[in-house]
């Protein structure tokens, strides 16, 4: 089952070929409509007109998260704002979210996109999908919901939280399809069992689950408690949002969706590509995209290429495996990106002069729980009770505000936090995956 | 000369005190009194003792979180009512009295008893005023 046959299926020389013209054009158009590139593309004396295949594409420099931060919130846009007509935004380092835009034409293209990902895990215009990604500012709501409208499914948009009553709605709604970050799914899957509701009773029968990593194992326990099929889904807002990759049903990598996406898998310490099938980082250039077009964006995810044609469904595109890590100190946690340089922006902000902090995640049941622990130091001090708690209190609702998702804060003693070599170990993730 | 009050901060788990008052032993400080203000997380120790200053520094350089604070030692009769009395003052003169806690040992004349408060030198002379004995840093220290 497909979508877009003629697109998902297209023999690879047709679609390296769509690729070389598409990327041809989304440079000449970056390099006269975004000045971020053209400085770039200047610096190292490349023209638009030196891409004649799709290896030219190394000639090109990489685009990181810190250029977006550099030119935030708009000045990568390659539109005037009175043509973008959605801004989305995904949590930044520093307190500052990076922040994308959308044509109405982007639109279409990331719901076809997320319309191809749910046919891709065996959803079709038949179902009911309950969206319990987080409707707002993060891409995993809308982008799924607009993907499920465009297939023609019938979507709940029920969003995050409120677990007993996504039950409730699951059974009541007859759902068949669920849609969020695997975590929730987990934690969905136990208040189910709380509430003595039995997978039977459901129609749930697939679901669909990314933001955050997860594993086989995970993968098998979901499947056993929900009783479904799961499948994996990539992407990132940078990008587009879900619907960069999406596992088939053959449950062996997730395919790029490369006529509107080049992949490349590079050695993250020297930028060059690593051998076939080793595990390197993702590097994505968009190549149908007008408002936010990326060329060659550093992701930090890690993954490897999976060689070879896919043996389970006849789609082209080329796969790669589950994201294995990051290259940088990213966190997701409850699906939300959080670094912890955002902790001590915080602090510094506060008025913390060289502050200690540690992150402490773990899971309690299924849900993704977040201690920060803070050296008191001398300047904030106070021999009243009342003073360190409205210092925790403080510290807290910053972080809070700053990081998207709530945190317990703990005030600990000065050297407590342990050094090693020098550098603070920031975060301790007692997670398992 | 106000009583100064030495405070630490302790992480609520084994051993966090006992450390304290090593550092102490150590340099051969006195602890005249003391008290211990826990929540579920961490614990404030107050402590009055012979040489604030010393203290200060040697618990600094033993990497404790130390401060130091202004608070009033209050000499009243060892007797039923006699904290009462001190009380019902400081209510009448609108002053807040954020913690106390007693001093080990006694004053010449009766219970000693230390007061934390914002405003020590309206809560001094308020005192005096009333007829309470109000003790030096320095008489105290050497008691």
């Amino acid at each position: 089952m497909y979508w877009n046959q003629k697109a998902e299926c297209m023999p690879r020389d047709e679609l390296r070929e769509l690729q070389l013209e598409r990327l041809k054009q989304t440079v000449s158009r970056v390099y006269h409509d975004v000045p971020h590139y053209r400085r770039q593309f200047q610096e190292i004396g490349v023209r638009p007109e030196d891409i004649n295949s799709l290896e030219d594409l190394r000639l090109l420099p990489f685009t990181t998260k810190q250029d977006l931060r550099d030119n935030y919130p708009y000045d990568m846009f390659a539109v005037p704002l009175s043509e973008v007509v959605r801004i989305h935004a995904s949590s930044g380092t520093t307190g500052k979210p990076t922040v994308v835009g959308y044509t109405r034409r982007d639109l279409a293209t990331w719901a076809e996109l997320m319309a191809r990902a749910l046919v891709c895990g065996g959803a079709s215009r038949q179902d009911v999908i309950q969206n319990a990604f987080g409707y707002g500012l993060f891409t995993g709501g809308l982008g799924i919901h607009y993907g499920a409208e465009c297939l023609g499914a019938s979507v709940i948009p029920i969003s995050g939280g409120n677990t007993k009553r996504q039950v409730m709605i699951m059974k009541d709604f007859g759902t068949t399809v669920l849609t969020c970050t695997p975590s929730y799914a987990l934690h969905i899957a136990e208040v189910m069992a709380e509430m003595g509701v039995k997978p039977e009773e459901t129609k749930l029968r697939c679901g669909i689950f990314g933001a955050e990593p997860w594993s086989e194992n995970m993968r098998r326990n979901l499947e056993a408690k929900l009783g479904i099929d799961a499948y994996d889904i990539y992407g990132l807002s940078e990008v587009i949002g879900p619907g960069v990759a999406m596992e088939c049903q053959g449950k062996h990598g997730l395919h790029i969706f490369e006529d509107h996406f080049i992949a490349e898998i590079i050695d993250p310490q020297t930028g060059e590509p690593v051998a076939p099938g080793e595990p390197g980082e993702l590097v994505i250039t968009t190549i149908t995209k007008e408002a936010f077009p990326l060329i060659r964006y550093r992701t930090r995810d890690v993954t490897a290429m999976i060689e070879g044609e896919c043996p389970n469904c006849g789609r082209t595109h080329m796969r790669i495996g589950r994201i294995t890590g990051r290259t940088d100190d990213m966190l997701i946690i409850r699906g939300v990106n959080v670094f912890p340089s955002q902790v001590e922006s915080v602090l510094l902000s506060i008025g913390y002069t060289e502050p200690q902090y540690l992150l402490i995640v773990d899971r309690e049941g299924n849900l993704d729980t977040l201690e920060i622990q803070v050296e008191v130091s001398s300047q904030f001090f106070s021999d009243k009770v009342r003073g360190l708690e409205e210092l925790e209190a403080v510290i807290r609702r910053e972080i809070e505000s700053t990081l998207g998702i709530s945190a317990k804060v703990r005030l600990v003693e000065p050297k407590t936090i342990q050094r090693s070599e020098g550098k603070a170990v920031r975060v301790v993730d007692r997670r398992q995956i | 000369m106000p009583v100064k009050q030495i405070s630490v901060f302790l992480e609520n788990k084994s051993g966090r005190l006992a450390a304290v008052t090593r550092t102490l032993a150590a340099a051969q400080i006195n602890i005249r009194a003391l008290s211990i203000a826990d929540t579920s997380d961490f614990g404030i120790l107050r402590l009055i003792v012979n040489d604030p200053d010393r203290a200060l520094s040697v618990l600094r350089e033993d990497g404790f979180t130390v401060g130091q604070t202004d608070v009033i030692a209050v000499e009243m009769p060892d007797q039923p009512g006699g904290l009462a009395g001190v009380l019902d003052l400081l209510e009448q003169a609108q002053l807040n009295v954020e913690y106390l806690y007693a001093f080990i040992g006694r004053g010449s004349n009766g219970a000693l008893v230390i007061f934390r408060v914002e405003e020590v030198e309206e809560a001094q002379s308020k005192l005096s005023q009333a007829g309470f004995r109000v003790l030096e840093g320095d008489a105290l220290y050497s008691l």
